[in-house]
């Protein structure tokens, strides 16, 4: 073949290429788009004909009303308390799990192992029914407690899983050197291991907390008061109030992703840097 | 443990007793560490286990203080109820559907993305707007689609526009067309997890492979079905048996969507168990119904796991 039509081929190529990530970008981001767009419109205008994707009375009305309401914000507060807690005691309770899997060799490893992967394809309406006589039978029910405990269900199998792989990848002489010092594993975890594991917790930390943020089924079925909701059973509590004011639902719909959006980046860059970073070196 | 110290007496070595002690404490130590995930998962999972198992076999749970023994009656109840065997043909529609669409538009997502046409940035942009359905949850999800599907919303508005409706189209309220919206909605919320498992495995394949293949003169077609495919194989398979169990589980977007119905078309197998325990409070039947469920999940897990290590 000669040299343009290989050229031409090639930009033929990016051509449809261009296209096709255009198309795909639209059937992604649109409903994202339209979303931001209804949240910043006066209600009058959400169902205008012919629809449009800009406004001319823009105004921040939606949100203000949102976060000027003591009962929205509390949805908040309580994602906030819930996901965070969940988040911290994950976090330690894996650390502690992986480097048992990770720095020992002891009976019934690859039995434990396979019993905390299982947990991940128990289905969460098989738990719902006995956990909510559980917390009823513990007190827990309508409480944080209640709720940070069942979270971690799902969010403790994960946290294993990927520190254990974190810690895998560090060298064991790192944690084995405070031994030789007089240390014991102990000390070795929290002096050497953890501190070079802090992008590694991040990502973890990171994931848990989106899990958490956005867990919908125990947090409908084992709380009861509207001050107790999390953000995503206020959303559809405030579906059903206010089903004609769409604006308010895109504001409060924008701010309860938030979180999990501003986290997603930082993670994005800590992915990338954190595991490849040099454990040696530090 | 045990025959250690009886094989090799140490005689008259009095710190012998406190090594054999040290050496016990030593083994004790990874299960210290084990401890607290240990009784978590007992706490969450094993104990709720045989719960729900012993709730199925009962009749009077939870609410009633005296529960009696019912042998098989709630199982028997469940599986003859109509709604039931409805809330299955649904669930498995939604599962396949969604796992075929995921696949689909995971992979050619993936590949657009992969390709060398582009410079980093234009990729870069590309993949967060991709990768943006991912990071919302159901709840925002579920109320973004009910204003788009909106009678007066702005997909009928498109839609009539094309002359492809006449009039607006309730598109959740219609027994016939409720079903394939939510799972057109939950195709649009979960490709992004395909997405980038493919684009990971498609950047993980040698290029020497397709040089080579070049060499043997293949087309792209053919480098496709004979490297990228063979390739991605187990990425594939992996990613389809979770997404099958994660739709299975599937609750908050259809409760939130259409409840289930309208006219049960929608019922899937978690919205039908859900409602028996927490809208009806039969939490004995419900149980025999998460059961089903667990059951029917485990087989779904037992697949995966040979499949995994066939590989």
């Amino acid at each position: 073949m000669t040299a343009t039509s290989a050229k031409g081929r090639r930009t033929l190529a990016k051509t449809g290429l261009i296209i096709g990530l255009t198309l795909g970008g639209l059937f992604a981001g649109l409903p994202v788009l339209w979303m931001l767009s209804t949240s910043f419109k006066a209600n009058g205008e959400v169902f205008q004909n012919p629809p449009r994707l800009t406004t001319e009375n823009f105004s921040f009305d939606a949100y203000t009303e949102i976060l000027g309401n003591g009962a929205q914000l509390r949805f908040f507060l309580n994602s906030y308390i819930v996901a965070i807690a969940v988040t911290l005691l994950t976090l330690l309770v894996a650390v502690l799990a992986s480097y048992a899997f990770s720095r020992f060799t002891f009976p019934f490893a690859k039995t434990i192992n396979a019993v905390i992967v299982s947990v991940q394809a128990v289905p969460p309406i098989t738990l719902v029914i006995p956990y909510f006589g559980l917390v009823v039978a513990l007190g827990l029910y309508n409480t944080y407690p209640g709720l940070i405990l069942t979270h971690m269900v799902f969010t403790l199998p994960y946290a294993i899983i990927m520190m254990t792989a974190y810690f895998n990848t560090l060298p064991k002489e790192l944690d084995e050197s405070v031994k030789v010092d007089g240390g014991n594993s102990w000390t070795a975890l929290w002096r050497i291991l953890v501190p070079i594991s802090v992008p590694g917790l991040i990502a973890v930390g990171v994931y848990t907390f989106m899990i958490s943020w956005n867990e919908y089924l125990f947090a409908l079925a084992l709380t009861r008061t509207d001050d107790m909701r999390t953000v995503p059973i206020g959303i559809q509590l405030l579906m059903g109030q206010h089903s004609y004011e769409w604006n308010q639902m895109m504001a409060m719909s924008i701010l309860g992703s938030i979180p999990v959006l501003v986290l997603f980046l930082i993670f994005q860059r800590r992915f990338i840097g954190g595991l490849t970073s040099g454990a040696v070196k530090a | 443990m045990t025959s250690l110290t009886v094989e090799k007496p140490p005689p008259a070595e009095p710190e012998a007793p406190t090594r054999t002690t040290k050496n016990l404490a030593r083994r004790l130590v990874p299960f210290g560490y084990l401890s607290p995930t240990v009784v978590l998962i007992v706490v969450l999972m094993v104990v709720p286990i045989i719960m729900v198992i012993s709730y199925s076999f009962r009749d009077n749970v939870i609410v009633q203080e005296n529960s009696v023994f019912a042998g098989f009656a709630n199982y028997t109840e469940v599986l003859t109820d109509p709604d039931f065997t409805a809330a299955l043909k649904n669930t498995f529609i939604f599962i396949t559907v969604s796992m075929v669409a995921h696949l689909l538009l995971g992979l050619a997502f993936a590949m657009m993305l992969n390709s060398g046409l582009l410079s980093g940035v234009t990729k870069a942009i590309f993949r967060v707007v991709y990768v943006l359905p991912w990071l919302f949850t159901i709840a925002v999800i579920a109320v973004i689609w009910r204003l788009l599907l909106d009678p007066a919303g702005v997909v009928n508005y498109v839609l009539q526009t094309l002359g492809i409706v006449q009039d607006g189209v309730n598109w959740l309220g219609d027994p016939g067309s409720a079903l394939w919206v939510v799972t057109f909605v939950n195709i649009w919320s979960g490709y992004p997890f395909f997405m980038i498992s493919l684009l990971a495995g498609l950047q993980g394949i040698p290029g020497e492979l397709y040089e080579a293949a070049s060499v043997d003169g293949a087309n792209p077609w053919q480098k496709f079905w004979n490297v990228t495919i063979p390739q991605l194989r187990p990425v594939i398979i992996s990613m389809a048996v979770l997404d099958l169990i994660w739709t299975s589980q599937q609750f908050a977007l259809i409760w939130m969507m259409t409840g289930g119905g309208p006219l049960n078309s929608t019922e899937m197998l978690s919205t039908f168990t859900y409602k028996l325990a927490f809208s009806e409070y039969e939490f004995a039947t419900a149980s025999a119904s998460a059961v089903i469920v667990l059951l029917l999940t485990m087989i779904l897990a037992f697949f995966y796991v040979r499949q995994q290590r066939e590989r």
